[in-house]
């Protein structure tokens, strides 16, 4: 079950042509597939294209009745893989991940696909998860577009934009016989708009007709001698097509200005912040108009030699607005215009940043630099000599860098990878500090305050791996992390396959909860629970049995950190050679509590007796030490200053965000920290039998309670 | 400007919502992706009014990002996220209005630290009074629960009462009640948010932090404590009644009279080092530090508080149960074997001191966690027994420990005072640094003998004091001490320059 429903946006997938579709631009991008008449659909999710699967996902009926096949693919490379069906037969696929690392997984069946050429259009679609929000190595796709021969586009990033692309995508990838990547930045993902729909149109040629009448061609297969023929194609015939397809469509865009000395080259996605940037320096009004003249290329790659010099002549310098590094596009575009002999100024990265995202006063300020060597005569004095902003200076503002705190992300309430990590703190705590990898996922956050654990990550399902140099002797072992997402993703070969046949001495922690949480909840192999369309409930241990690992101990209730804290030990002293596996399961808690709160809700209504669990802190017997803190970060364990004069310190406070998950209670225990904690069973609709022994327990317990107040000094 | 979690989303698509009703055009995005785990997230707006004569088609190009110096309204949904987006540049004097819930949800850092890391909220407060144009502040968390509903509703509320889009309320409104959830409660805490707004207007408004309470130094009825009481109050100045009334009943509560009249008797001990001149700080920092140390975390303190009557009615009323619901208490417990034998007689306790082997063996089967219920029978029985035990405490191992403690450190006190007030005041606090349970407890002792050893070497030098705080500080920055030891180094430095000391 994954973390949102999408309903609504199901419904918004049936929209018919003439009505208004709104929301966010990642579901135009699914609604704009359907409306190009895909065939099949797949992918791997992960911000900022989760919706896009998710929507799918629950679109299954929708699906059915277009005749659109859906996978929710393994991993990357099994989703450009299965573009594969449009390499015989005149079908629409689509695939979708994020970038770049989906793109590098995808990267084998990608340059295949790309050798080989395609029939039917097949297009990617890449969420680049570039600049602020991103949770990945800071990459561009545009090298992996050039250097298997793939079309890049890179639409301005509004709804009606973003969506032609997609509906050009295929047609591009069609005229051309290539593979088309469509990238959308993080913000594009996520902007609200409208655009007017059209119908959804079934796939004309069908999965099944194919199956029915298969088809092959050697020379379409990526092996000697058709793989240098491939090579020559895609120049010689694949990319003259896909130029006059982009030139006679006019999928670039120009937008003319009076100001014709200069001009602004920029990628599809910068438009938007360009044409703000133009706005403050009062070139441009908001509905469009701007007295700088536009190249705004929708396509990245290839270039249109023709277009960029038509643009160039004439003028005496050109900006490129080209995001991230290095400045591919900026190459090509001196090439060009050397070879023309155009000697129009170009710049580019020397007066916008190298590397990084290009923010609103980013592009301000490289704007205002091209303007004022190139055109000062188009800058009012305001313009182009600001008066700074004072208020940053101020000492006011100044101080805030002390006060308010970083709040990175972390793990939720009652999150059942918090107490691997507090065992972990405990066992380093008695066996000194290990060399930890760690691995994608929610459990990355223990890197952070207050676990402080893990020292590299190198990939989704390569924890392990990425410990295979350690496999020395030592009186320490390295401990690695997977979490279940990477583990199905390629973790069983790629780390536990290959510590078990390099007989890896060190200790692999799984960490599984259910779903492959950290990217919205989707099910995976191991989830536990029935899913229709989706074959699930197959245990990891089994599989890491199946693999060859004989050291494998599964763990069926993380919060026992008593348990954990006592195998993790053992792993890391035993004797056993070749990998230990760990194998830690619990629910993932943000998708338990979608699950139990409604129904705990509904069943308090309607009269059931129901329990409900919390954790609570006695404040007159914490010290405000926070060791309980140190070991959690629990968002629902906070801390309140007191008014009881004789303590200096903040206490300890749980919130009614509890979801009594059992952190406290067991880490107050197994750490041996403090007897404040208390955990309370709240009963809801108690029975007479309940409330009968609850009269005579409490009867029984104030009895001696108001005896002992009387013999005490009763103070007021 | 949000946290994940706290529904910054909702609140996006009602102000889209709310726009486009009024014929304005809305483009809202935001980065959330794995930042919704509980981490700080952007949300950003940009809406303008779409005037009568634009031709069909065409449409405003807008930003996906907030543009710094050109933001009309920022949102906080926490106080320090406020402060967040006055750092980012986002809000300015000449045209932002900002409205914050002054409520704090702390951060990791600020809630790990030993001592008290709490972010310093009066300095968003004073950012916010320079840097926006209208600062609108007052506390939406308490609004949203006691509305049964989340803070967007009671940010919405606020928003439309700041007037900072010209849209009447009833658009506001009109937007929640189509929103189709929850309707009812969203617009319960609309409106308080609303009512809050107009009252905030002119004076943002923080959430008030308790003060100290203060037990006054009178008598309450009973005999014996009123003497004491009496003793007291003739025997100290005024300026020493309050810390003596909280501390008084602390030692008395916690054992007998007996204590008390102890308690007084040292106290009196510490007021002959003092003078008037100095306000008698040395002894309202002696009154507090030394009922602290008396009033000790043992095995018959905790069994104590954890059986108490008053304790059960506090507990219903913090986890808010309703009258006809049952609540049962599970207490967390892990006694090692060190808290038992602390709790034997000392001559005894000393004895198996002396045989660590027996003393690990047994710690086996002493050492585990065990959950008591206390609102069941048994498991109250345990407590109430072990509670009814404190009477023996005076001749506890752990009692003696305690004792020598105390006596060293007040000592030291006593020597220091002689020399420089200050100092000894300063003495007196680090006893601050101990506290917590088992190795938690040993970790802040051994922080204070560390403190304690440096004060001897500091003594003479009129720094010292300043010196003794500063270390004080530092050890309460992080648990292992790290921070201390920087500071204890630098202090080895100035008193033994060219050598390298370790402490």
């Amino acid at each position: 079950m994954t973390e949102r429903s999408f309903a609504k946006e199901v419904r918004d997938l049936e929209l018919g042509a003439g009505e208004v579709f709104r929301g966010e631009g990642i579901l135009a991008i699914t609604k704009a597939l359907l409306q190009s008449g895909v065939g099949y659909v797949g992918g791997y999710q992960g911000a900022p294209i989760s919706h896009l699967m998710d929507v799918l996902s629950d679109a299954q009926g929708t699906l059915a009745k277009l005749g659109v096949q859906f996978s929710a693919s393994a991993s990357e490379a099994s989703a450009a893989a299965s573009l594969a069906a449009s390499v015989m037969y005149p079908i629409r696929g689509a695939v979708t991940f994020k970038s770049t690392v989906g793109t590098n997984v995808a990267s084998d069946a990608l340059a295949n696909l790309a050798s080989s050429g395609v029939k039917g259009g097949a297009v990617i679609i890449v969420g680049e998860d570039y600049g602020e929000g991103s949770s990945i190595m800071q990459e561009r796709s545009h090298a992996f577009a050039m250097k298997s021969q793939i079309w890049l586009l890179d639409p301005r990033p509004n709804l009606e934009s973003i969506v032609k692309a997609v509906e050009e995508s295929f047609e591009l990838s069609e005229a051309s016989n290539t593979p088309v990547m469509l990238e959308v930045r993080i913000r594009a993902c996520h902007v609200h708009g409208s655009f007017v729909a059209k119908d959804n149109k079934p796939p004309p040629f069908t999965l099944k007709q194919a199956l029915e009448n298969p088809s092959r061609d050697s020379d379409r297969i990526v092996l000697p001698p058709a793989s240098f023929v491939h090579e020559k194609e895609k120049i010689r015939l694949r990319w003259p097509a896909a130029v006059s397809f982009i030139k006679e469509r006019k999928l670039n865009e120009f937008f003319f200005g009076d100001l014709n000395e200069v001009g602004i080259i920029m990628q599809g996605g910068m438009y938007n912040g360009v044409m703000r940037a133009l706005q403050r320096l009062g070139l441009a009004d908001v509905w469009g108009a701007t007295r700088i003249p536009l190249y705004c290329m929708n396509v990245t790659y290839p270039l249109i030699d023709d277009e960029i010099a038509d643009f160039c002549a004439g003028k005496q310098a050109v900006l490129i607005v080209e995001e991230g590094q290095p400045e591919y596009i900026e190459q090509s575009i001196n090439t060009i215009l050397r070879r023309r002999d155009l000697n129009t100024k170009i710049f580019g990265k020397d007066v916008l940043p190298m590397a990084g995202e290009y923010t609103a006063n980013v592009l301000l300020e490289g704007l205002r630099a091209f303007l004022t060597v190139n055109l000062p005569s188009s800058l009012s004095d305001q313009a182009r000599a600001p008066n700074k902003l004072q208020i940053d200076d101020d000492p006011h503002v100044k101080t805030l860098a002390g006060a308010v705190p970083p709040r990175p992300p972390g793990f939720c309430i009652g999150c059942p990878e918090r107490p691997i990590f507090a065992a972990m703190k405990l066992v380093e705590n008695e066996l000194g500090p290990h060399h930890v990898a760690a691995d994608i996922g929610c459990h990355l956050f223990s890197i952070l305050p207050p676990f402080n654990i893990g020292t590299t990550t190198m990939g989704y399902g390569l924890g392990p791996a990425s410990a295979a140099a350690f496999n020395v002797e030592s009186d320490k072992k390295p401990i690695s992390i997977i979490g279940d997402g990477g583990f199905w993703h390629n973790g069983l070969t790629s780390s536990i396959g290959n510590a078990v046949y390099n007989k890896q001495d060190g200790v692999i922690l799984i960490v599984d909860n259910y779903y492959s949480s950290a990217t919205g909840g989707q099910d995976l192999l191991s989830s536990r629970a029935n899913n229709n369309s989706r074959s699930t409930q197959h245990p990891i241990a089994k599989a890491v049995e199946g693999i060859g690992a004989t050291w494998v101990r599964q763990i069926d209730n993380t919060y026992d950190v008593t348990k954990i804290r006592d195998t993790l030990r053992e792993a890391l002293i035993t004797k056993s050679p070749g990998p230990k596996v760990i194998v830690a399961s619990s629910e993932c808690m943000l998708n338990k509590q979608r699950r139990v709160k409604p129904a705990f809700h509904k069943a308090v209504k309607g009269g059931v007796r129901m329990v409900r669990e919390r954790f609570g802190v006695d404040e007159d017997i914490c010290t405000g030490d926070h060791a309980c803190i140190r070991l959690s970060g629990c968002p629902s364990l906070s801390v309140k200053r007191t008014d009881d004069p004789l303590k200096d310190d903040p206490v300890a406070v749980v919130d009614n965000s509890c979801v009594g998950c059992g952190n406290c209670g067991e880490v107050a225990d197994a750490a041996v920290l403090c007897p404040s904690f208390y955990r309370a069973d709240i009963i809801y609709n108690p029975t007479s039998f309940d409330r009968f022994v609850g009269q005579l327990r409490s009867a029984v317990i104030g009895f001696l309670q108001r005896r002992r107040a009387r013999r005490g000094i009763a103070f007021t | 400007m949000a946290m994940g979690g706290q529904g910054g989303g909702v609140l996006v698509d009602w102000i889209v919502a709310l726009c486009e009703s009024q014929q304005w055009a809305a483009q809202s995005t935001s980065v959330p992706g794995v930042a919704q785990r509980t981490g700080a997230t952007v949300y950003f707006i940009e809406t303008l009014p779409l005037p009568q004569d634009v031709p069909p088609g065409v449409r405003p190009v807008l930003s996906l990002m907030a543009v710094p110096g050109e933001v009309d309204v920022v949102i906080g949904a926490e106080l320090m996220e406020a402060g967040r987006a006055i750092q980012r540049g986002l809000v300015t004097p000449d045209r932002t209005t900002l409205i914050a819930s002054s409520h704090r949800s702390y951060a990791v850092i600020e809630k790990q630290v030993p001592g008290d890391g709490i972010g310093d909220a009066e300095a968003v407060y004073a950012a916010a009074n320079v840097s926006a144009r209208r600062f609108i502040a007052f506390d939406m968390a308490e609004i949203a629960e006691k509305s049964g509903s989340v803070i967007s509703a009671a940010l919405f509320g606020a928003l439309a009462a700041a007037g900072a889009l010209p849209f009447p309320r009833q658009a506001y409104e009109t937007v929640i009640s189509t929103s189709g959830v929850s309707i009812e409660p969203s617009l319960r805490a609309f409106a308080l948010g609303f009512a809050g707004a107009t009252d905030a207007m002119g004076a943002p408004k923080r959430v008030a932090s308790k003060p100290k309470h203060f037990l006054s130094l009178l008598p309450i009825g009973h005999a014996g404590y009123d003497l004491l009481i009496d003793q007291a109050r003739r025997k100290f100045p005024a300026a020493v009644h309050d810390m003596i009334g909280s501390g008084l009943q602390r030692v008395v509560d916690f054992q007998d009279l007996a204590y008390g009249a102890e308690y007084l008797d040292l106290l009196a001990g510490m007021l002959a080092l003092d003078t008037e001149a100095k306000g008698h700080v040395l002894t309202v920092t002696a009154a507090k530090y030394i009922a602290v140390a008396m009033a000790y975390d043992d095995v018959f303190r905790v069994a104590e508080l954890k059986t108490r009557g008053s304790r059960f009615d506090r507990l219903r009323a913090e986890i808010g149960v309703t009258p006809d619901q049952l609540v049962y208490t599970t207490e967390f417990m892990h006694p090692r074997l060190d808290e038992v034998l602390g709790s034997l007689p000392a001559k005894i306790g000393k004895i198996f001191e002396q045989w660590p082997a027996l003393v690990r063996r047994l710690d086996k089967f002493v050492n585990r966690g065990r959950r008591l219920n206390t609102s069941k029978l048994g498991g109250f029985l345990v407590l109430y027994i072990l509670a009814g035990l404190k009477r023996f405490r005076r001749v506890t191992l752990r009692h003696s420990i305690e004792l020598e403690h105390r006596n060293k450190w007040l000592a030291l006190v006593k020597a220091s005072a002689e020399v420089d007030y200050e100092l000894a005041v300063e003495v007196l606090a680090t006893r601050r640094l101990v506290k917590g349970y088992s190795d938690t407890h040993s970790r802040g002792q051994s922080k204070f003998e560390r403190v304690m050893s440096a004060v001897k070497r500091l003594t003479g030098r009129p720094d010292a004091a300043d010196w003794v705080r500063r270390l004080r500080e530092a050890a309460l920055r992080d648990e292992d001490g790290v921070a201390l030891s920087g500071a204890l180094k630098t202090i080895d430095s100035f008193l033994y320059p060219g050598s390298s000391a370790e402490v």
